[in-house]
């Protein structure tokens, strides 16, 4: 199993990325997916600006794919991570895994988003509605939790 | 020998420079000996790691430790805590 990974600037499509994962397949029972989308904070945000290191997000996201691949029977792997200037309501980040059946595709997606989330070399700084540049957002302890309970 | 030192987010922005090619003393040997000669180097690298608990860094691409040797290192980078998803 080959994971799709991709680091873009421009917007991805669930739909088309599943049936790139399907095509032509028989063994696939079950699909879960993850999308991440840029929030406003209550109107506070004009967008939101993703910053990646290059080289390294693509081969930490391969990385976290095959530790995926390592504890669930998946028989396909998508992840796609968006970089630039991010208005609300668009797409930041997708995550698609598939197995035979539901708890890995289910599992091996919420592995991949925890994981990357903590591991994957990306950063947002906030823009703001008034136009100024806000702050770098900060990382949270939550997220640490969340990948580490994986064990 | 020379090696390449990338900075990202807000350690970047402090430190005033994306990339820069450096040339430590040989007695630099791991990653937190060279945070501790990078701040010696001046305000904006003392402001960049005033809580280096709060910079991580990666060899190659892969994350490491503070403890991890540099030898050998092509490049080394240094950001703060990840914020992607």
């Amino acid at each position: 199993m080959e994971p799709v990974i991709r680091i873009q600037r421009e917007d991805f499509d669930l739909a088309r990325e599943i049936a790139l994962l399907v095509r032509g397949r028989a063994d696939i029972g079950a699909i879960a997916s993850f999308t991440g989308l840029c929030r406003d904070e209550g109107g506070r945000l004009s967008a939101l600006e993703l910053e990646h290191y290059p080289g390294m997000a693509e081969a930490e996201l391969r990385r976290v794919a095959d530790e995926a691949a390592s504890r669930w029977p998946l028989t396909g792997l998508v992840a796609i991570h968006r970089h630039g200037l991010i208005a609300p309501g668009e797409n930041i980040v997708l995550v698609i895994a598939a197995s035979a059946h539901r708890r890995a595709a289910f599992q091996g997606a919420e592995f991949m988003m925890d994981y990357l989330k903590t591991r994957a070399p990306f950063w947002k700084r906030e823009h703001l509605v008034d136009g100024t540049t806000g702050g770098w957002v900060e990382a949270r302890g939550e997220d640490d939790d969340a990948a580490e309970r994986w064990g | 020998m020379a090696v390449k030192i990338v900075y990202f987010a807000w350690v970047r922005e402090r430190i005033g420079r994306t990339e820069e090619m450096l040339e430590p003393p040989p007695e630099v040997g791991t990653v937190a000996d060279l945070v501790s000669w990078l701040k010696t180097r001046g305000e904006e690298y003392d402001h960049a790691f005033e809580n280096p608990l709060l910079v991580r860094a990666a060899i190659d691409h892969v994350h490491v430790k503070p403890a991890a040797p540099i030898a050998g290192a092509r490049e080394i980078a240094f950001f703060p805590p990840m914020t992607g998803g």
